[in-house]
């Protein structure tokens, strides 16, 4: 009886804070949740198109928002692509040229692999918190599941997608759901998030999927993290340019 | 008096004659027709280009090359002052480029969006279709290329999707307009065209351009404020270039005819001066000094050339003038290709190239007739009269 009792009382305490929760509060525990000191990754991408789809298979060393290292392990016409994003700036290696390209420019508008994600969604990992000027628009339940309904509107210049409408779940603390919208208030592309797992304590989609609302009949495409670790060291080696070629 | 002389002879041998002029008149023909088709394409090219598109010429951007649109998204600026000063006196008109993305049938394609002044009338396009559509969130040209590409009709409505000055997506419906038949693919193959004003405003570049065209026969002006002056022969290089690299070939062929008919007339020289030893020996003996008598077998050999050109005119001069009056129907559309090409083809034919024609197959067929009647000037008339020559 005590324990059942303990039970409610830990289960009201914990739903009490998260209601209590601010917006800024909110924003920023998303914000901890889906960035970290640095992680390792090994994830794969799955691109459906009109009559088949592709998976490719990466690994990610990624430390803050700055610095990010990806290689692609299959299929085998991608294996050995390498790309480095430090800062703002982005290269990518293919070793069927032997060459070092800078990803510049419109080119970071360009889909990556030909999935609905762009070389800017991919960079675009500031914290929501410096980026977007949040409002809570409400609560609703999605597969009984409490989420809060937030919009988040630009307050720096530059961002890809002015707006955004965000629904969080009020346990995870995760955007379950993202719609982006162009300045002109028009849906661009929507993603989502599954799988939710407890990692190193804290709580990460293992499924996203992508999707260009603007392309009829799109499946979107799937990101599946198969393998992620949180705060490993990574050796500053790991983001230097001669690594492209290695 | 050499002169008939060598007619006489040449006329003389009839068929040998008649099958060297032919050869040498076909070449003639196809070296003229060939030179005059590639003339008529760069010709139509250079007017196609002047009159859809840059006019008297155009002022670039610094930064605008129309080769690389990653470079779009930081070609445009205020127009500088002079520059200005002609669109304000509607010498002139600017176009503000960009890169989109496009929706039409819910896939996503690239496209080129160029904002042009819907009253311009610099230029030969339809740009008059885009004016007075206030209830159309983006009026929408394109050409007929662009409208087979993507399936798109007048009044179908599909996505544009664009990135402003700021570098933040926006997005809305543009509706076809109008469908335009260009011949100049560089308006068509990928490109929308939309009000300037509204362009202006989507991207938030508002009185920026990319690039300025003005009418013809204004002169640059003094101060370009760091814009490029771009000519017509600069804007028709590429055109050029294409036509440049497919005339090996055809020199090629008719470098081979001319070969044929010159050998004809070396084999025809050589022969004459085996077969005639003694009447070149009796006209040595009765005179004529060794020079004479190696003009005489070069002019008769030489003489082809000028039947030739007579033959030229009598067997192809009516198809020449068909062509020349009637053009050539072309069976595909090369505007795909990246070529602007009529539909058909009108060859050109002027002074210069049918001058320089005659006197290449002239000096061809000179040395070809001089050179087997050196031997002559070795031969010893007493030789020559018993029908020896020198070998």
């Amino acid at each position: 009886m005590i324990k059942i009792l303990i039970s409610i009382l830990s289960f009201a305490f914990l739903l009490g804070q998260s209601n209590d929760m601010s917006v800024q509060d909110i924003i920023r525990a998303m914000d901890n949740n889906l960035n970290a000191k640095s992680r390792i990754l090994t994830s794969k991408m799955i691109v459906h198109g009109r009559r088949s789809s592709r998976t490719i298979e990466s690994k990610n060393w990624v430390v803050g928002i700055d610095k990010a290292f990806t290689e692609y392990l299959s299929p085998p016409r991608e294996a050995g692509t390498k790309m480095l994003k430090l800062d703002d700036k982005l290269w990518t290696y293919s070793p069927q040229t032997d060459r070092v390209i800078q990803i510049s420019g419109h080119m970071l508008r360009q889909s990556v692999m030909g999935s609905d994600m762009s070389y800017n969604d991919m960079m675009e990992d500031r914290p929501l918190m410096e980026l977007y000027e949040a409002t809570l628009e409400g609560s609703v339940e999605i597969d009984g599941r409490d989420h809060w309904i937030m919009l988040l509107t630009a307050k720096v210049k530059g961002l890809s997608y002015p707006m955004r409408r965000a629904w969080i779940d009020k346990e995870y603390l995760l955007p379950m759901k993202e719609e982006l919208y162009a300045k002109s208030g028009k849906l661009l592309k929507t993603s989502t998030m599954d799988g939710i797992k407890k990692v190193q304590g804290r709580w990460f989609p293992t499924r996203f999927i992508f999707k260009d609302e603007l392309k009829r009949n799109s499946k979107g495409t799937e990101w599946v993290i198969d393998e992620i670790e949180f705060d490993s060291e990574i050796a500053e080696s790991r983001f230097s340019k001669a690594r492209l070629r290695k | 008096m050499l002169f008939k002389i060598a007619l006489k002879n040449l006329l003389g041998a009839r068929l040998r004659t008649f099958l060297n002029v032919l050869v040498t008149a076909f070449s003639f023909f196809l070296i003229l027709f060939m030179s005059a088709m590639y003339d008529g394409m760069l010709q139509h090219a250079k007017q196609v280009t002047m009159d859809t598109e840059i006019a008297g010429g155009a002022y670039w951007h610094p930064e605008y090359d129309p080769l690389d649109p990653m470079k779009f998204e930081d070609a445009h600026s205020a127009l500088p002052a002079e520059i200005q000063s002609l669109v304000d006196q509607k010498k002139a008109f600017p176009v503000l480029v960009s890169q989109a993305s496009i929706y039409p049938g819910g896939r996503i394609m690239p496209a080129i969006m160029k904002g042009i002044p819907p009253d311009q009338n610099i230029v030969n396009m339809p740009t008059g279709a885009l004016a007075g559509h206030d209830d159309i969130s983006i009026p929408v040209l394109i050409g007929k290329g662009m409208a087979s590409d993507t399936k798109l009709k007048v009044g179908d409505v599909f996505t544009i999707r664009w990135l402003d000055a700021d570098r933040t997506y926006d997005a809305d419906e543009g509706t076809v307009v109008h469908i335009m038949d260009t011949e100049n693919f560089k308006l068509d193959m990928g490109h929308i065209w939309i009000p300037l004003k509204k362009a202006q405003t989507m991207l938030a570049m508002e009185q920026e351009a990319t690039y300025v065209t003005y009418e013809k026969g204004l002169p640059t002006v003094q101060d370009k404020g760091g814009w490029i002056p771009r000519d017509i022969n600069y804007l028709v290089q590429d055109m050029e270039a294409i036509i440049e690299a497919d005339k090996p070939g055809a020199i090629i062929m008719y470098m081979i005819i001319l070969a044929l008919a010159a050998m004809g007339i070396f084999n025809a020289q050589v022969l004459s001066i085996f077969r005639r030893g003694r009447e070149i020996g009796t006209l040595m003996a009765i005179g004529m000094t060794r020079q004479r008598v190696v003009g005489l077998f070069t002019l008769e050999g030489g003489l082809n050339a000028v039947l030739a050109a007579v033959a030229t005119l009598i067997f192809f001069g009516p198809i020449l003038w068909y062509f020349g009056a009637n053009g050539i129907p072309l069976p595909i559309d090369y505007s795909e290709m990246g070529m602007i090409m009529a539909k058909r083809l009108m060859p050109i034919y002027t002074i210069g190239l049918i001058v320089s024609t005659t006197v290449l197959v002239s000096v061809v067929v000179l040395i070809v007739s001089y050179i087997p009647s050196r031997r002559i000037s070795r031969m010893q008339p007493t030789d020559a009269l018993r029908g020896k020559v020198v070998a």
